[in-house]
């Protein structure tokens, strides 16, 4: 059973619309001129280095966040409008939700907060229980739950007013395999609805695996915005990258790979190759540098590849 | 290894502050405080109040009168305060015990007429009239004071007055005194009388106490209280209200926690990005403390109707006002408190300290007439000080809901001027 969806939004606006936002904390630019526009029934992906922005970027959609310049619109209306509100559901990363309330209350009570009440307030629970597989434990305190369990509810909570567009903050932070696969088939249940989605997470594979399009961000830009197709061939072509790890420590090393147009990481050389036949050539050079090869591989570029190529490897917290 | 532990401590001790201030600011504190009330620093000794009515205009009365004014330890009022600059009639045996019921002193002399025919009583068996004593029983230490200074002050503010009825009893009961005697024995009584007439016009107050003739005798007093006469357990109601305060201060702060508890777990900006807004949702959770204080109010004197006999179900109309108004401030002090504070660490530290400070200045932990008189207008701060007097005057004093404005009027605005800042403070929360 699917309850119909809370806000009567025309389904011919644009789920989300942001305009050059900007949002400032004292000498800090957490948001730098961030522009996107979300398609509608579309799943877009938000990836990007602890602290480049994102979690700025989500409150201030929510409303939560009151930008320096820029717009954000959501079905047209401003973020943070009753409307916006009523349109919106938001997961976020935090557990927040009443751990002395069973499943069933918790729902219910944030259905109340969002206005459903009698018959669309027990509608919209039996479809989030259902949902999230919580039926059979709809009289458990939340604080009784699983670490998964919790995390489908904090799911359920954000839908329980059926919203077009949901925010979903890494909702599988923390959780087993198994819980995490029925997560996904909760996304993607949502996704084969029509329901528009931005999902944050730090996991390459859920992007790749959930979403439509792939924005990553860093220092408050977005840097790369397009299908993962799009990611790597626009970062990387048709070429492929080289793995190498030599034995010991060389002091020419550096400098070869950077003759070699490559790039030295924690002591593997990266190379970027258009066929794999220039392997050979390779390594009969490192032979005549007098370096030792010990392990060398071939890796069509991914979606992590792309992300790490584009924001760097240093540490950032 | 001890000394790595000891270095741990002490290090994470210093950087909680909220650990720091309950283990050195609230000891201090209290100290303090009951340095103050008991510890009987000279100038800040309580004055007990009271009302005197001379009926009588005699000699005699008008001497004790004197020289119950330049008593140190008593604040004599023959008047009510004067209103607006025209002064206010002198008090009547009538308005006297009206104002001992409504708290305005906790003891009234009435000197009848007819007191200074007769006004000493060597043999407990006077003749005339006896000074009425009318007290308030809510303060068993008035009562007894002043009882013990009136017949101090008849010992040595009335010599002539004693001589004289010496004299008469001892010509009563040695046998009579010859013509002789009688000439010398008035002799000396006029010359007591002039050095009397001149000491009238000289001594002061403190002169008198510790300077005035000494001589034996006793006033017949007639003690009354005319507030609690028929209550079957006195302090009951006292200690419901002051008792009943103080936690209720501790359940409000420890239930707006929540709020912390909610900003901490995420819930609250989950809350706030739904229909709820801040207003709402702080509006709601004064509504809950309110509800929560008044049930708590109401399980602590159905209490003590059931155990302690406390006439509840006679006073319903009053309790009912004065604890949804207390009920109120004190949901909003709990609001407060916990928009103020960061963390449950640092609301626990401030709530303890606030409500026990104000707790002991308030009345909570002893009637607030114990307290030097700097401490007691201190006390008025507070919002214990104003629930227990509101609960005095319904549960004690028997007086009307519509006597209870100025307590009402007190705690509504103070729980509106809390509430409004408490929503100013939560501004943190609500925008970044």
């Amino acid at each position: 059973m699917v309850s119909e969806p809370a806000g009567a939004i025309s389904s011919s606006l644009v789920p989300l619309q942001i305009e050059s936002l900007v949002k400032r904390f004292d000498q800090v630019t957490a948001v730098d001129g961030i522009s996107l526009e979300l398609r509608s029934g579309e799943c877009l992906g938000l990836l990007g280095p602890n602290g480049a922005g994102k979690s700025t970027l989500i409150r201030a959609i929510v409303g939560r966040v009151v930008p320096d310049a820029g717009r954000v619109a959501v079905f047209g209306s401003p973020a943070g409008s009753n409307s916006a509100r009523e349109a919106l559901g938001w997961v976020p990363q935090e557990l927040a939700l009443y751990p002395r309330l069973t499943c069933k209350e918790n729902l219910e009570t944030f259905g109340r907060y969002h206005g459903l009440a009698g018959t669309g307030l027990q509608q919209a629970v039996a479809w989030c229980l259902e949902w999230s597989s919580l039926q059979d434990r709809a009289r458990d305190l939340a604080k009784n739950l699983s670490g998964g369990m919790r995390r489908r509810l904090n799911m359920a909570a954000g839908m329980i007013h059926r919203p077009q567009l949901v925010l979903m903050d890494e909702p599988t932070v923390g959780v087993d395999p198994q819980s995490r696969s029925r997560i996904f088939e909760m996304i993607e249940e949502l996704h084969g609805e029509g329901t528009a989605i931005i999902y944050t997470t730090h996991y390459m594979e859920e992007a790749e695996r959930l979403c439509d399009r792939i924005a990553i961000v860093d220092h408050g830009r977005i840097i790369a915005l397009g299908t993962n197709e799009e990611l790597v061939h626009n970062a990387f072509a048709s070429r492929s990258q080289v793995l190498a790890r030599f034995a010991g420590p060389s002091d020419g090393l550096a400098a070869w790979v950077g003759q070699r147009g490559g790039r030295l990481v924690d002591s593997t050389a990266e190379f970027s190759v258009e066929r794999p036949t220039e392997i050979a050539g390779l390594l009969v050079d490192a032979a005549r540098a007098g370096l030792d090869v010990v392990d060398v591989s071939l890796r069509r570029p991914n979606l992590e590849s792309v992300f790490l190529h584009l924001t760097g490897r240093e540490l950032r917290e | 290894m001890i000394v790595p532990i000891i270095r741990t401590a002490m290090v994470s001790l210093r950087r909680d502050r909220a650990a720091l201030a309950l283990s050195f600011i609230l000891p201090i504190t209290f100290f303090t405080i009951f340095a103050v009330i008991f510890g009987g620093r000279r100038d800040t000794v309580p004055k007990v109040t009271v009302i005197v009515v001379d009926e009588d205009q005699s000699q005699a009365s008008q001497q004790l009168v004197r020289g119950l004014q330049w008593e140190g330890s008593l604040v004599i009022r023959t008047r009510p305060a004067s209103n607006g600059g025209a002064q206010s009639p002198e008090y009547t045996a009538a308005t006297a015990e009206a104002a001992v019921k409504a708290g305005d002193a906790p003891v009234a002399l009435i000197v009848p007429r007819g007191f200074g025919e007769n006004p000493i009583s060597f043999r407990g068996d006077q003749n005339g009239p006896a000074i009425q004593l009318l007290n308030d029983s809510s303060d068993p230490v008035a009562p007894q004071m002043v009882g013990g200074l009136l017949q101090k002050v008849a010992m040595t503010s009335m010599p002539v007055v004693m001589a004289e009825q010496g004299t008469k009893y001892a010509d009563q009961f040695v046998g009579g005194f010859t013509p002789e005697q009688r000439t010398r024995m008035d002799a000396s009584l006029e010359r007591l009388r002039q050095r009397e007439s001149e000491n009238a016009g000289t001594s002061t107050g403190e002169d008198a106490a510790h300077d005035g003739p000494s001589g034996g005798g006793v006033v017949a007093v007639k003690a009354r209280a005319v507030v609690g006469e028929n209550k079957n357990n006195p302090m009951v109601s006292f200690y419901a209200a002051a008792i009943g305060v103080m936690f209720l201060l501790f359940t409000a702060s420890g239930a707006s926690g929540s709020l912390l508890d909610e900003a901490d777990s995420g819930t609250l900006e989950r809350v706030l990005s739904s229909r709820v807004t801040m207003s709402s949702l702080l509006a709601g959770k004064l509504a809950f403390n309110t509800m929560l204080a008044f049930s708590q109010l109401v399980l602590m004197f159905v209490w003590a109707w059931a155990v302690f006999k406390l006439d509840f179900f006679n006073h319903v109309p009053g309790f009912v006002v004065m604890g949804v108004c207390t009920a109120f401030a004190v949901g909003a002090f709990g609001m407060l408190l916990a928009s103020i504070c960061r963390t449950r660490a640092q609301l626990g530290a401030l709530s303890t300290l606030a409500i026990l400070i104000m707790s002991s200045v308030g009345g909570s932990m002893f009637p607030r007439f114990l307290m030097p008189a700097g401490m007691q207008k201190a006390g008025l701060l507070t919002i214990n000080a104003w629930a227990i007097d509101g609960f005095t005057k319904v549960f004690w004093r028997d007086e009307p809901v519509s006597h209870l404005w100025p307590q009402v009027s007190v705690l509504l605005a103070t729980g509106i001027v809390l509430f409004a800042i408490a929503r100013k403070i939560a501004r943190r929360w609500e925008y970044a």
